[in-house]
């Protein structure tokens, strides 16, 4: 209620004065227009009172201050034209001294004083020196700083700089220089002072007027460095030193944070660099409640953009030693304010990294400072819990990822897995999948154990677990994504070098050895998948080095990979290990290695016999042992004996006939090889399908025969098509009689009135006599051997 | 003109990290009408990002997918083709065109699509075309050597099927066609 009273108020009191300014212009113009000095004074004078106010906002006052502007031009424009009014000059800046209140007063005189330069009847410099004093008998922070604001406006173009008109012997742009500086000091005074103007409660009131205001006293600088008698030393030398000691001693927050950052954007970057010391010497002095960070961050940003725009400076950044001078200041600022939290503290060296990293990208030792300076400041602390701190780590350890576009360079840096440990475990695993990103983004290669042992350090949090963690809290989602990217980092990591790809290989092993019983499933198929390429690589590589005893020999391989699955017993994951045997399996019989291979073999049926109990995940198992083994020629007779006799045996124990069935043909193929190497024994692949034939039988024979889509017929049509296979080898043993025999079977159940007619057992049966017409068709040794089959 | 995409065997991220970059680019959502996939994906994330690329997706179980219950086999019609996928390690001997062939009989389909092998085939015979698309990752195979990355894109348009197969071989993607005409229609079901 209060504040829109205010606010009725203020604008009421605006409406005022823009009225009474109003009705005085009024009669001003009348006077300028019949060339009256003294009306023209008078009515001037009365308007310029209404400025005399307190009660309006800084952001009123402004409305009033410019539509007294607009009058005190056209009273310059008169005051210029002494034919209009016949007063001289100097006449004239002692005439206006007669008003009544000191505050038209002195607008009248600097308005006169601008007048008076421009005639050149005395020295720029004795008149600016004159007013920026007279100024000081205004003492109200808001019409003060108008009042100085005006000052500085018409005096503007005035001002007597190198080659400017008003420059003379004694007159120098030096002397502009120090009526800038004091009149921005007396500005800078005003403005303070409204700080202790209101009562405390206000205060967020006050700031906001105060901020209104600040362009007024920041334009001053903007001047300073328009003049162009300031160069570089005079710069140095006079204008920093002036400034900042008015920073400084101002001792108010809010003009310090202003003004250092308008030194910071109105200067030339270049004098930056030459002048760092002295401006970051100024920084610890400032007020602990400034916002120091936010000022030095916006400096190194500038002067990185600098370094970026204009490569051939850099050599100059090392000239001043930038990097060492923002890296002492900031440790000095970090020192000297004590209450500073450490997320601030982290935020410069972020600031100080992305500046190092865009001036001095090829310094690795400044990179690895900077991060040191972040373990130092880390250390002694307890892992970070604040999640803003925790933010800008992971923003501090992401930058140089970014930068270079490649982990290796980062691995390099000796700090980088220090500042990583101060990181809680869920930061820690944040982080390290932001660098398993920037791997696969980047299609980065990992090539030598030692890098890989220092990234498996980096990424220890997602490859076991930390003390005071346990993956029980892990949401499900979350940890499969995790560990599905630690599979995918797997990949990358490669040398061309046997030997080197084994340590890698190692290396990785040792550290996912201990990921526990929910990592394993997701990290054992991927490293095992790695060694079985280098396994592959080294068999096709011809020739033993002769004589030398080489680490990576497959033999030596298998015994690891031997390992490597045999840890997925604590999961348990028996049909995934069953799986990887016998991959193993083939690889040794790929090279060469029968025991190795025997041994596979065992251990999948190992698996087999003791842990897969449920009845689908045996039927694929034992397809697959049974299509594997099919595959193997490095057996010997009585090997290969033993395994597909426990083969042929399992299959036949499954728990459902149909799959019995089908597992017992598949074992046909065992004893019928294509190679000429192949074993071909038809003998026992007859008695397989023969086997497989009398369990349709028996499976026709049950009860439900309307269950599942493969009634018996469709077994018994399945053993058909294995006949015509073997067949059409050239197996002697099976024979066109049987093959029609067991036609006739079929045709007869199909038609018999207990069995449903089933649409697929018919199709298929359907096609497979089609198949046999087209082979009779064929006419040639093929169509000859099925002449005496008749359909 | 029905596209449909024949690919499988990712095996993600157990044996390899992504589909090569030069597919993926390639396979742009909204060009393909059905999506047919002979299994070992491995991860859910892989089967998400097939259904961008074309939602009427049809997958077999292979015998590394995790978690998931896809059919051991597939039928489904597209125009005037009966289709059928299986992964393929149930058929043994394992890349066996006499046996694929009692398999494609038995599913009484024209065009059946297998993997498994990771090795990219497409034979014509009696009942009608057998069809593997490889790895469309390229992974290692212990059933093949030098495994180049594939798939395969097949163009159906009345009784006429193009099939396109696309390499990965030395970083270029390399293209072959092979055409085939089915004889006759689909016969109607007369019960």
């Amino acid at each position: 209620m209060m504040i829109s009273n205010g606010i009725e108020d203020e604008e009421k009191w605006l409406a005022e004065g823009m009225a009474g300014i109003q009705h005085n212009a009024f009669y001003l113009h009348r006077a300028l227009d019949s060339n009256n000095l003294r009306e023209a004074l008078k009515y001037s004078a009365l308007l310029l009172s209404e400025l005399r106010t307190s009660r309006l906002s800084p952001h009123k006052y402004y409305e009033l201050y410019m539509r007294a502007f607009d009058e005190l031009r056209r009273l310059e424009m008169f005051f210029k034209d002494e034919n209009r009014h016949g007063c001289s000059v100097v006449d004239l800046y002692e005439l206006v001294q007669h008003a009544g209140n000191i505050l038209p007063r002195l607008y009248l005189l600097c308005t006169v004083g601008s007048v008076y330069i421009k005639s050149k009847e005395a020295p720029a410099k004795d008149v600016l020196k004159d007013l920026v004093e007279m100024c000081r008998g205004v003492q109200h922070p808001i019409r003060g700083l108008f009042l100085r604001s005006y000052l500085a406006q018409i005096s503007r173009d005035e001002l007597p700089d190198i080659a400017s008109e008003y420059e003379s012997e004694g007159d120098t742009f030096m002397d502009a220089v120090e009526f800038v500086l004091q009149n921005f000091a007396e500005m800078n005074k005003l403005w303070v002072r409204m700080q202790h103007q209101g009562p405390l409660r206000e205060r967020e009131k006050l700031d906001k007027e105060r901020n209104e205001l600040r362009d007024l006293v920041g334009k001053n600088l903007h001047v300073l460095s328009q003049i162009e008698g300031v160069d570089l030393e005079i710069y140095r030398d006079t204008v920093l030193p002036r400034v900042l000691e008015q920073v400084v001693n101002c001792k108010d927050e809010l003009a310090q944070y202003y003004l250092m950052d308008c030194i910071i954007q109105v200067f030339p970057d270049e004098y930056h660099l030459q002048t760092l010391e002295t401006l970051l010497g100024a920084c610890p002095q400032l007020q602990s409640a400034v916002d120091i960070k936010t000022v030095l961050s916006r400096l190194m940003e500038r002067l990185s953009n600098y370094a970026a725009s204009s490569p051939e400076v850099l050599p100059e950044f090392l000239q001043v030693e930038a990097f060492t001078k923002l890296s002492n200041a900031i440790g000095k600022v970090i020192e000297a304010q004590v209450d500073m939290p450490i997320v601030g503290a982290i935020t410069l060296y972020v600031s100080l990294l992305t500046f190092t990293l865009h001036v001095h990208p090829d310094r690795l030792d400044y990179v690895d400072q900077v991060l040191g300076e972040c373990v130092k400041k880390l250390s002694g602390k307890a892992k970070l819990q604040d999640s803003r701190v925790t933010k800008q780590v992971v923003a501090l350890l992401s930058a140089p990822l970014e930068k270079y576009n490649d982990i290796v360079t980062a691995l390099t840096l000796s700090n980088y897995p220090r500042v990583m440990d101060h990181l809680d475990a869920a930061t820690n695993k944040v982080m390290a999948m932001v660098i398993i990103q920037s791997i696969m983004k980047n299609n980065t290669c990992v090539s030598t154990s030692d890098k890989v042992e220092v990234l498996f350090e980096l990424i220890k949090g997602l490859i076991k677990d930390i003390e005071g963690t346990s993956t029980d809290e892990l949401d499900e989602e979350d940890f499969k994504e995790e560990q599905n990217s630690v599979a995918r980092l797997m990949h990358m990591l490669y040398n061309d070098d046997p030997e080197e790809m084994l340590k890698i290989i190692n290396t990785v092993w040792k550290h996912i050895m201990a990921g526990g019983p929910k990592r394993l499933p997701f990290t054992v198929p991927p490293l095992v998948f790695s060694t079985l390429k280098l396994v592959r690589r080294l068999q096709v590589q011809d020739g033993d080095v002769a004589g030398e005893e080489v680490p990576a020999t497959p033999k030596k391989i298998f015994q690891i990979l031997n390992q490597i699955i045999e840890a997925l017993s604590v999961v348990p994951s028996p049909e995934l290990a069953l799986r990887l045997y016998l991959q193993c399996a083939e690889a040794a019989n790929d090279c060469d290695l029968e025991p190795v291979a025997y041994e596979f073999f065992t251990q999948a049926f190992v698996l087999y016999e003791e842990e897969v109990a449920d009845s689908k995940a045996q039927v694929t198992a034992i397809h697959l042992i049974i299509g594997t083994l099919q595959r193997m020629n490095v057996f010997g007779i009585e090997n290969r004996d033993t395994l597909t006799h426990k083969a042929t045996g399992y299959s036949a124990k499954l728990l459902k006939k149909p799959d019995q069935c089908r597992a017992v043909y598949a074992c046909s193929h065992l004893f019928w090889v294509d190679d000429q190497d192949g074993i071909k024994d038809g003998e026992r692949v007859l008695l397989c399908l023969k086997r497989s034939l009398r369990i349709a039988n028996a499976a026709q024979q049950m009860v439900n025969v309307t269950r599942g889509s493969s009634g018996p017929v469709t077994l018994f049509v399945e053993i058909l098509n294995k006949y015509l296979y073997f067949f059409e080898k050239g197996s002697p043993q099976i024979t066109g009689a049987a093959i029609q025999g067991l036609i006739e079977l079929i045709k007869t159940e199909m038609q018999s009135d207990s069995t449903t007619s089933n649409p697929a057992s018919d199709a298929f049966f359907a096609s497979t006599l089609r198949y046999i017409r087209f082979q009779k068709q064929k006419g040639g040794v093929m169509g000859e051997k099925y002449d005496p089959i008749k359909l | 003109m029905v596209l449909v995409l024949a690919l499988g065997d990712l095996h993600m991220p157990h044996r390899g990290s992504d589909l090569p970059l030069k597919f993926k680019s390639m396979l742009v959502p909204g060009k393909i009408q059905h999506i047919i996939c002979t299994g070992n994906l491995c991860i859910k994330e892989v089967h998400d990002y097939l259904k961008t690329v074309c939602p009427d997706l049809h997958i077999a179980q292979g015998e590394y997918d995790e978690e998931t219950r896809f059919p051991e086999t597939k039928t489904l019609t597209i125009g005037q083709f009966k289709l059928g996928v299986c992964h393929g390690h149930q058929v043994i001997p394992w890349g066996d065109l006499d046996s694929l062939a009692m398999l494609q009989r038995q599913l009484d389909v024209d065009i059946l699509v297998t993997g498994h092998t990771h090795q990219f085939t497409a034979y014509k015979h009696e009942a009608g075309v057998v069809i593997n698309p490889g790895s469309a990752t390229g992974s290692y195979s212990s059933i093949t050597y030098d495994v180049n990355p594939s798939f395969v894109l097949m163009d159906i348009d009345g009784l006429r099927v193009v099939v396109y197969v696309y390499e990965l071989i030395d970083g270029e993607v390399k293209v072959d066609k092979i055409d085939f005409k089915k004889t006759t229609d689909i016969k109607p079901l007369t019960h």
